[in-house]
């Protein structure tokens, strides 16, 4: 395994700023196989999804396409797979401007001025998983809590109280700690106070996607992090997580299990990012054609410092490659929802809602019982978050750029 | 009496359907034979005889594509 | 720059392989002329079909197709699902092969087909190990029914058949052509070989015609012409031509200007 350390190190993709010595310590030991499905997982035998994303990442050689190219994919009036490759690649970053203008033009044709908004709720901080970029992850040194169901409610009827609709709820990766049921709970009760609830927690089975979509959830989000199968298990330690085609067929077993939208994301910095966001992007555009009722939405996280690494950082992806990446998603599906995180500061996410993103959450707080005064505030942080504006700010902000904030866009059925 | 291609036809005596198709000068080969709503395989035609009420349809390729 | 690679451009349908992306109705025309209409086309399947057939053996049209060339019988005149799978079980028994094209109408004024007793023929004749082929009406969701129910292309009519108006419905077989993985061969309508050029500029793996040929001054040429108008076509989409974006006139203020490094 310590080859695997140094063949990542020196495929020129190896971002340094994640490990310490304890974590490259760590990576020398044995660990299980990331592609041998656990036994309590299922599996989609007949899907072929993640093949063809994996075929299609891996024959993408960004280097071949021309500015011609990237003006021929602007010139498109429905953007294909090669469209979308030449847009991601080097040869498009010197014509970002014209890039945005014509990402700003699909977004206003297919949601207007409207952006929505939400706030992440986080319910619970343990987690059986090591990633070592993230601050949850089972090794880190921090503060762990979990919400009970009373704690749940007072937290959600605090942050309805400030107008908001929907809420995406987070649990970190633990099973055990955080089970099927304690999620459901958490669901039915974001059901009394909000119209629309999203789930980011550990992926699960069809079944439990369909008991869940009964306590009120209306969406999936999972984070793939990375495409690349060989990067994924130098960074995914241990956990349920290191099993890599699991967590890529999540959003499939999310829409059997009857969930109306699925979250599509990879984190940008970790691995070869034009790599990643194409399969990102490929992954739900074969997704939306395999299940055309499934409403798709793209993440666009960058890596930001942790608690015990503040010097963890995006490495390449600086803001003109995320406004890339961003604008790229948006002109290759332009029906897609995106979201823009607080990873971001409020200069890059003001902008990035006025050319492509058209989801901004706002009162964000990445701890535990952060939202009322009454709840000690008893769990540490997953990332540091760069803008800390409130719901009142944002919209407020949303407003002064004449964009029109929204707080749901649709009726729950 | 049986029906052909929805024109009566009487038999003098029951026939099998290769009998029927030389009688009548029809291309056993070029023709394709329904017999009661049912296909009649090529080879059943000498031993399929067509009797009292049947209703048979002879049917062949023509030009066609109407676009 | 992106490499057209024209050699190996094969249409594949139920498993074979097609040259030729222009498929010929073979209605309309006296025998002697089919053949040469044939020839002159390029084509490598010609739709048949099935008639009662007249006491003493006439001229039969099968004598003046070349061997080489793939039969697609029609199912035309069925009203029903029901219908279609009885033609095409009893054209199935004429040797021909395993193709059908599907074509349920029961509007004898426009001719229009009907998409979901054509979804429901599709689906029985598939399971029978049919090549199937369905003539319907551009929508997005009939069409991803007959990929469900195992049909080998999608074919959407440009517009009323026997009309030469062209590609009416351009923007919904756009969108088959986008959204739907199997081949889609314009059927009906096309007049004229630009228009037969037009549906393989937006990317139709095919066309299909036999009224504008067969009503020609010379049905020969205008083969020929039909031939000539489908390659140009398809060499044109498979150079990877740009298709014009109507964007708005002004352009507003430099979006990027907020970048830092």
């Amino acid at each position: 395994m310590a080859e695997t350390v140094q063949a990542s190190q020196q495929d020129g993709h190896f971002n340094e700023s994640i490990v310490n010595e304890e974590i490259l310590e760590d990576m020398k030991k044995n660990r299980i196989d990331h592609m041998k499905y656990l036994p309590d997982m299922e599996q989609l035998e007949e899907s072929d999804v993640m093949d063809q994303v994996i075929t299609a990442m891996n024959a993408y050689d960004y280097d071949k396409y021309t500015e011609a190219d990237v003006r021929r994919a602007l010139a498109h009036d429905n953007r294909t797979p090669e469209d979308f490759k030449a847009l991601l690649s080097p040869a498009a970053l010197p014509l970002l401007e014209e890039i945005a203008q014509a990402a700003r033009i699909e977004t206003r044709k297919h949601f207007g001025n409207s952006i929505c908004m939400f706030t992440p709720i986080y319910i619970a901080n343990y987690c059986e998983n090591y990633c070592i970029y993230c601050g949850f992850n089972c090794h880190n040194k921090i503060r762990r809590a979990q919400l009970n169901a009373d704690e749940i409610e007072k937290e959600m009827a605090a942050i309805a109280e400030t107008g908001l609709q929907e809420i995406l709820i987070l649990t970190g990766e633990s099973k055990s700690k955080s089970n099927l049921e304690y999620i459901g709970k958490a669901c039915e009760i974001a059901r009394k106070y909000f119209k629309v609830v999203g789930l980011e927690v550990y992926p699960m089975n069809s079944d439990e996607y369909a008991y869940l979509h009964k306590c009120g959830a209306d969406y999936v989000t999972v984070f793939q992090e990375t495409y690349n199968s060989d990067k994924y298990e130098t960074l995914h330690l241990a956990g349920h997580k290191r099993i890599f085609p699991y967590r890529l067929n999540t959003q499939e077993r999310a829409l059997k299990g009857g969930m109306r939208g699925v979250g599509f994301a990879a984190l940008l910095g970790l691995d070869d990012f034009r790599k990643d966001a194409f399969a990102t992007g490929y992954h739900a555009y074969l997704l939306q054609r395999k299940y055309p009722h499934a409403e798709i939405a793209f993440s666009c996280p960058r890596l930001r410092p942790i608690i015990n690494n503040d010097r963890i950082n995006p490495k390449d992806v600086h803001e003109p490659q995320l406004l890339q990446v961003v604008c790229a998603y948006r002109l290759f599906m332009p029906f897609a929802s995106i979201t823009v995180s607080t990873r971001e500061c409020e200069r890059v996410r003001d902008n990035l809602v006025n050319i492509a993103a058209t989801k901004i959450s706002a009162g964000v707080s990445t701890g535990i019982g952060s939202h009322v005064d009454d709840i000690e505030d008893k769990g540490d942080d997953q990332f540091e978050i760069s803008d800390g504006r409130s719901v009142d700010e944002v919209f407020n902000a949303l407003k002064d750029h004449g964009l029109q904030p929204v707080m749901n866009d649709y009726i729950y059925l | 009496m049986i029906t052909v291609n929805g024109e009566s036809r009487t038999l003098e005596k029951p026939v099998t359907v290769t009998e029927y198709l030389e009688a009548c000068n029809y291309v056993p080969v070029q023709v394709v034979v329904e017999l009661n709503e049912e296909i009649i395989k090529r080879e059943t035609y000498d031993t399929t005889v067509l009797k009292d009420g049947d209703v048979v349809e002879i049917l062949q390729f023509m030009g066609g594509g109407s676009c | 720059m992106t490499t057209a690679n024209t050699n190996e451009d094969k249409l594949i349908l139920g498993g074979h392989e097609f040259t030729s992306r222009f498929i010929l109705g073979s209605g309309k025309f006296s025998l002697e002329l089919v053949k040469a209409c044939i020839e002159k086309a390029g084509t490598q399947i010609v739709t048949l079909a099935l008639r009662r057939a007249n006491e003493g053996g006439l001229a039969n049209i099968l004598d003046y197709v070349p061997k080489d060339v793939t039969l697609l019988p029609n199912t035309s005149g069925a009203r029903n699902a029901q219908e279609a799978v009885r033609i095409a079980r009893l054209s199935r028994e004429l040797g021909c092969g395993d193709f059908v094209k599907i074509e349920v109408i029961h509007d004898s004024k426009y001719l229009l087909p009907d998409n979901y007793e054509t979804i429901k023929a599709t689906e029985i004749l598939a399971k029978e190990g049919f090549v199937v082929m369905p003539y319907m009406y551009p929508d997005l969701n009939a069409a991803r029914d007959l990929v469900n129910a195992g049909a080998a292309c999608v074919m959407p009519l440009g517009s009323p058949i026997g009309s030469n108006k062209g590609i009416c419905t351009k923007e919904f077989i756009q969108i088959l052509i986008d959204e739907i993985d199997l081949p889609i061969i314009v059927d009906a309508g096309i007049g004229r070989p630009s228009q037969a050029c037009e549906a393989m500029e937006m990317g139709a793996a095919a066309v299909m015609a036999n009224t504008a040929i067969a009503t020609a001054g010379d049905v020969r040429v205008m083969a020929e012409a039909f031939k000539k108008a489908i390659e140009a076509g398809r060499s044109a989409y498979l150079s990877g031509m740009g298709r014009t974006l109507e964007r708005g006139a002004s352009a507003s203020s430099p979006l990027t200007g907020f970048l830092h490094e």
